[in-house]
């Protein structure tokens, strides 16, 4: 089936011709092959003809290149209503000159079938319609249609071949649309006679959701992207969401915006949020994500900037009535013309026209500030990896206007079982700041709580903070952590009572303690006195026997000498006796 | 544009036929005159035929849907038929141009 490629000098870049339809020439940098012919393939409405027709159209209107476009299925007033929904005023066209349409109708019953022929007449119409305006584009919308009519198959593939070769010839750029085959690429085996370039639409419904993928199958000659990209049919026409070729280069301003909470800019470094990013707030029911965003909306408001709220799960008077009553008004806002909610049921329409509206109303409004709530509605909680591209695409989009997003995400299965981190990995990755909401629930009280799960580019809090929802508004506060864990509510507060009670008990037991301890001191000091003084009686006596038995001693020598004075017989007084 | 028209009853032909050609080929020239003996064996007087050269009048393709040449068609009686082919089969021909044949 596939022709060997020749080997293609890699310095050499192929003339491509611009398309003009969003995102398609990212994709295969630069646009289809210049001259040449490529093949849109696709199932019944997958958007082939839309594709085909505003490659012609733009090419008409911005590139001044003329075009002609064959149809083999509709007719020109068909064709011309079908564009006007894009907002292509295709009849204008043709009485410019600028495009030529021609119907071919070939009904099998029609025709008797004698003998040999050619599709000369093809040519010559295709010829001289070509030369009419001097097209460098040509569409052919379903030539495969020719399949049908034609019985003779041998003749009319041998045709074929000789077609693309003679566009080739005439130097056009040709877009061939064919219809996809079960075995093959095309029903017709149409890539057999156009090998430069094959695109592929697809159509896709899962979980309800439609989205429309475009891939390019093969560019021969020159590197393209090579995954499948949602597209969409937007009313400015196609627009394709090249998610991975996408160059990151938006610009990452440092201002910093508030989040109307202050406590939270204080966890955020003290600042809130960068300009331009995209900040996730999750949680499980009633954790109070709808509050946040709307007072997020509500800060921007305040400083004159412009915000646009998508809600998908109140209506637009029903949030303003129940954010008034935790102190936002946004009713004022949107008077002022400041803030613009959009309401809708996620299941009014597929994820790519959701996004579409988003684009467009952003585009329209023009708001500094957009808010989601929530994104998880959008996905029906199933399928992430559905919502991931748009949401990419979406956070691109926003960020390349600087534009600050709030996401909304209900987390399922949460509470404390599961960790609600692991809920959205899906999507997390493309956000910048993460706010993670809990309910905790003690003591029969359920309480909200609040962390910062990342922030990218600044230094962030910690901290579970308790979060208060009152009609004052929006407070943080911080929770008690101690020995018996992470408290909040009227535990966290009776708690500290109890620490304080328990404290001052603490504080009385010292002094009683410091108390004692002087008393004790002052009997021991009494008792010191009372052994000093008996120490010093007990000296006393004792000089006192010393100085009585001396002067004993003393009286006896002088008997003694009395004695010995009265036995020599010199007699003289009595010895007087001393008494003491 | 030549418009050989047959010698009997010229103002109403009951069948107006029209051949496309492109330019003088090998086709062409054996769709005319395959076309030429038919109608002389099984139309004779009823007929008249139109040879339109689409290299010289490109524009005339689009009106009639011709994609393959050679292509008749016949124009009159209504409903339009369109043959395609050099006509070589006599058989098929008359099926297409709805004409009971002249037994001989």
């Amino acid at each position: 089936m596939k022709r060997k490629a020749k080997p293609a000098a890699p310095a050499q870049t192929l003339p491509k011709t611009l398309t003009g339809i969003q995102g398609l020439d990212e994709i295969t940098l630069g646009g289809l092959p210049q001259g040449r012919p490529t093949l849109v393939c696709g199932g019944a409405g997958c958007g082939k003809t839309m594709l085909a027709l505003e490659f012609l159209i733009r090419g008409a209107m911005k590139y001044g290149e003329p075009g002609v476009c064959m149809m083999f299925e509709e007719s020109a007033s068909e064709l011309a209503a079908n564009v006007r929904s894009l907002g292509f005023d295709l009849d204008k066209l043709v009485a410019q000159k600028k495009i030529v349409l021609d119907h071919v109708h070939i009904e099998r019953s029609e025709f008797e079938e004698t003998g040999e022929y050619n599709l000369d007449g093809l040519f010559i119409r295709l010829g001289h319609a070509i030369d009419s305006i001097g097209a460098k584009r040509v569409v052919l919308d379903t030539i495969e249609a020719l399949f049908a009519g034609l019985p003779n198959h041998s003749i009319l593939r041998a045709e074929l071949r000789r077609l693309f070769r003679w566009l080739k010839d005439r130097g056009v750029t040709a877009v061939i649309t064919g219809e996809r085959g079960d075995s093959s690429v095309t029903r017709y085996g149409l890539e057999e006679y156009v090998a430069d370039c094959v695109i592929i639409l697809d159509h896709r419904v899962e979980e309800q959701i439609s989205t429309r993928l475009l891939r390019v199958l093969k560019y021969r000659g020159t590197t393209h992207g090579m995954n499948e990209y949602p597209f969409l049919i937007s009313a400015h026409g196609i627009s394709v969401l090249p998610i991975t070729s996408l160059r990151l280069d938006h610009e990452a301003p440092t201002q910093r915006l508030s989040t109307g909470v202050a406590r939270l800019d204080e966890m955020l470094g003290g600042k809130g949020v960068f300009r331009g990013s995209s900040v996730l707030i999750s949680g499980t029911p009633g954790t109070g994500k709808s509050s946040i965003a709307a007072k997020f909306v509500e800060a921007a408001c305040q400083r004159g900037e412009r915000a646009l709220l998508f809600a998908y799960e109140e209506s637009a008077a029903q949030i303003v009535r129940n954010m008034r009553s935790i102190g936002i008004d946004l009713d004022k806002h949107v008077q002022r013309g400041l803030l613009q909610i959009h309401s809708s049921r996620p299941t009014l329409q597929g994820l790519e026209q959701h996004l579409v509206m988003m684009h467009d109303a952003v585009c329209e409004f023009r708001p500094s500030v957009v808010a989601v709530d929530p994104i998880s509605n959008l996905s029906f909680e199933t399928n992430e990896s559905a919502v991931k591209p748009t949401l990419m695409r979406l956070i691109d989009f926003l960020k390349q206007r600087q534009i600050t997003a709030f996401f909304t995400s209900l987390t399922t299965g949460g509470g404390l079982r599961s960790s609600p981190e692991d809920s959205q990995i899906g999507v997390s990755s493309l956000m910048d700041v993460w706010l993670l909401l809990r309910n905790s629930e003690l003591n029969g009280e359920h309480n909200r709580t609040l962390y910062v799960l990342k922030a990218r580019g600044m230094s962030h809090s910690n901290q579970v903070r308790e979060f208060l929802l009152s009609d004052a508004g929006i407070d943080l506060v911080d929770v008690y952590v101690g020995a018996a864990g992470v408290l909040t509510g009227s535990t966290r507060e009776m708690q500290e009572a109890q620490e304080l009670a328990a404290s001052t008990l603490r504080g009385q037991n010292h002094e009683r303690k410091l108390r004692q301890l002087a008393g004790k001191r002052k009997a021991i000091e009494a008792q010191i006195a009372m052994l000093q003084a008996e120490s010093d009686a007990e000296g006393a006596e004792v000089n006192f026997v010393i100085a009585q038995e001396r002067l004993q001693e003393k009286d006896a020598l002088q008997n003694s000498k009395e004695l010995a004075a009265l036995r020599s017989g010199k007699g003289g007084s009595r010895p007087t006796r001393k008494n003491s | 544009m030549k418009t050989p028209a047959t010698p009997s009853k010229p103002p109403v032909a009951a069948f107006e036929l029209r051949l496309y050609v492109a330019g003088h080929t090998s086709k062409s020239v054996a769709a005319l005159t395959n076309l030429r003996r038919i109608c002389e064996v099984h139309l004779a007087g009823q007929y008249r035929i139109e040879v339109i050269d689409l290299l010289k009048t490109p524009q005339l393709a689009a009106g009639d849907q011709i994609l393959a040449v050679p292509t008749l068609v016949r124009r009159l009686p209504h409903p339009i038929k369109k043959i395609i082919g050099d006509l070589s089969n006599e058989e098929s021909v008359l099926v297409g141009l709805d004409v009971q044949p002249v037994q001989p």
